[in-house]
């Protein structure tokens, strides 16, 4: 029997939100959807990460992965940044073409 | 004394969280549903920060959780403007209601 | 302790719900504000997990600038607006067959996945025992400044290279691309601006300062002042211009450059790179999170705003 403390459930919901964003980054269509379920990616392991730095209550949580998870953060955002200039300048040779 | 005046607005301003969820849901137009949600959700946002500021530890932090209350009203009620603004060009016009 | 138990769970059934949404909208902008809510409600599960630093961090890199960046780039390919009325959300079609061997590949992928972290030991003591003895040398007493900024500081190094490396690629890629105006947003918002942008200044300061001892530091301090500057590019106080453009790029650099001076001028003497002498490392921690959190403020409003500044030509707001 698997103890239901937070660290189980916010685990698994960082799994599930992972396994949502692995499906997504293989089988949405259009390059936004794509680029935000990579992002659901990135988040769901991040929560797997504080998931597991958790600890009961009277200690105090593990700071390493907190750490991790914060510089996760950041260079998610630029990968997104970069991401959508790239998708920006996609768009604007697309519609130079179609005209 | 403190304590149960501060659960009593905890609850109150939830009460107002669910009367403006409800008319967000309920409600016909965009205008409707902002109405409903600027407004109670302004009114359970003070309720729900005066009880944290009534259980806060110290004056410093009360201080503080009364600032963001500022500051969250003001950002709310010119996002609420905005989306307002922003239906009224795009949308179809409104008849004029008058007095 | 039931009534928080059944709380974690409505919470994290809602992330997850929020993730599929989002992955399910049919319109592009109701899916980036789903994506907006799913990174409030996870911060509100970092909270809960005790990791208030990382919850600040999502909520305003994760889902505030982010959600910026997505809604601006939505904005760009619908050609100024954000009513859907352009091809951005039309999907194209996709094979069935395709999609089934996807999902099944993520869903095993994801149950091997929760196996594994199931049969992980959960509970027991990881780092945080040599965290715990070491933070006396670190020069400040909050655990998770003295990691990022102390114990892996080759770590945030790296990351603050990572975000001069995504200005660096922007730029390079908008070039010459159309320029679209930031929408008008009118008078009440002027107001909002002028009252709110300087007390969020204060607010990113403070956040700076009291990173030395308790939640907060320079990404999430970094972060609001991005807000600030994003905010003031809305509001059309901050114009990007050509001139501005010497001063921009000293910035971007400034925090990997006090870092990496920091890191390296403290070696030596027996003294190994990135290992602060104790008397002076708060000074120095504090020193290069100052210009670190003006660095992150510069870098990421340059994303927001996206092609570099470039002769007036462009029509870029004249006045």
């Amino acid at each position: 029997m698997i103890a239901l403390s937070q660290a189980t459930i916010y685990g698994l919901a960082g799994l599930a939100v992972f396994g949502l964003g692995l499906m997504g980054v293989l089988g949405a269509a259009e390059r936004l959807r794509r680029l935000i379920a990579l992002n659901l990616c990135a988040a769901g392991a991040g929560m797997v990460l504080i998931a597991a730095a958790w600890r009961s209550p009277p200690a105090v949580p593990d700071p390493v992965p907190h750490a991790l998870v914060i510089t996760g953060i950041v260079v998610m955002v630029s990968a997104t940044a970069v991401a959508l200039a790239l998708i920006r300048r996609l768009h604007s040779l697309e519609t130079d073409t179609d005209d | 004394m403190l304590e149960i005046a501060g659960t009593a607005f905890m609850a109150l301003g939830a009460l107002f969280f669910v009367a403006g969820t409800i008319g967000l849901l309920r409600f016909p137009d965009v205008f409707c549903r902002l109405h409903a949600l600027t407004k109670a959700d302004g009114m359970g946002l003070a309720l729900v920060c005066l009880s944290a500021a009534i259980g806060a530890p110290d004056g410093g932090e009360a201080l503080r959780i009364l600032l963001i209350w500022v500051f969250v009203a003001l950002a709310s009620a010119t996002g609420g403007h905005l989306v307002a603004r922003h239906a009224r060009r795009a949308g179809p016009p409104v008849r004029e209601v008058r007095p | 302790m039931t009534v928080l138990l059944a709380f974690d769970l409505l919470l994290a059934a809602s992330i997850v719900g929020l993730a599929a949404a989002t992955l399910l909208m049919r319109d592009a902008f109701a899916m980036i504000v789903a994506f907006i809510v799913f990174g409030m409600l996870l911060a509100l599960g970092w909270a809960r997990l005790v990791a208030p630093d990382v919850a600040l961090a999502e909520v305003a890199i994760g889902a505030g600038l982010s959600g910026a960046l997505l809604l601006r780039t939505l904005a760009h390919l619908r050609g100024g607006g954000l009513s859907a009325q352009g091809g951005a959300s039309v999907s194209a079609p996709t094979n069935g067959a395709t999609q089934g061997i996807n999902a099944l590949l993520a869903g095993l992928a994801t149950c091997a996945l929760g196996l594994a972290y199931l049969g992980a030991p959960q509970n027991v003591p990881g780092l945080e025992a040599h965290v715990t003895d070491a933070m006396p040398e670190s020069g400040v007493t909050h655990p998770v400044t003295a990691v990022l900024l102390n114990f892996r500081a080759y770590d945030t190094l790296m990351e603050v290279v990572v975000l001069l490396a995504a200005v660096i690629v922007v730029w390079q890629v908008e070039r010459g691309l159309a320029e679209t105006p930031a929408p008008a947003l009118g008078t009440v918002y002027q107001g909002f601006a002028r009252v709110a942008l300087p007390v969020a200044v204060i607010a990113g300061g403070y956040l700076l300062w009291i990173g030395a001892e308790a939640p907060g530091g320079a990404f999430q301090a970094g972060a609001v002042l991005g807000a600030v500057a994003v905010l003031g590019l809305l509001s059309r106080h901050v114009r990007p211009a050509p001139a501005h453009r010497p001063l921009a790029r000293g910035t971007f650099v400034a925090g990997t450059a006090i870092f990496a001076l920091v890191a390296l001028g403290v070696s030596g003497a027996g003294r190994e790179t990135f290992e602060y002498p104790p008397a002076h490392a708060k000074t120095l921690i504090l020193l290069i999170e100052a210009m670190v959190t003006v660095s992150i403020a510069a870098t990421l409003a340059a994303l927001f705003h996206g092609r570099e500044p470039v002769t007036v030509a462009t029509g870029k707001e004249t006045t």
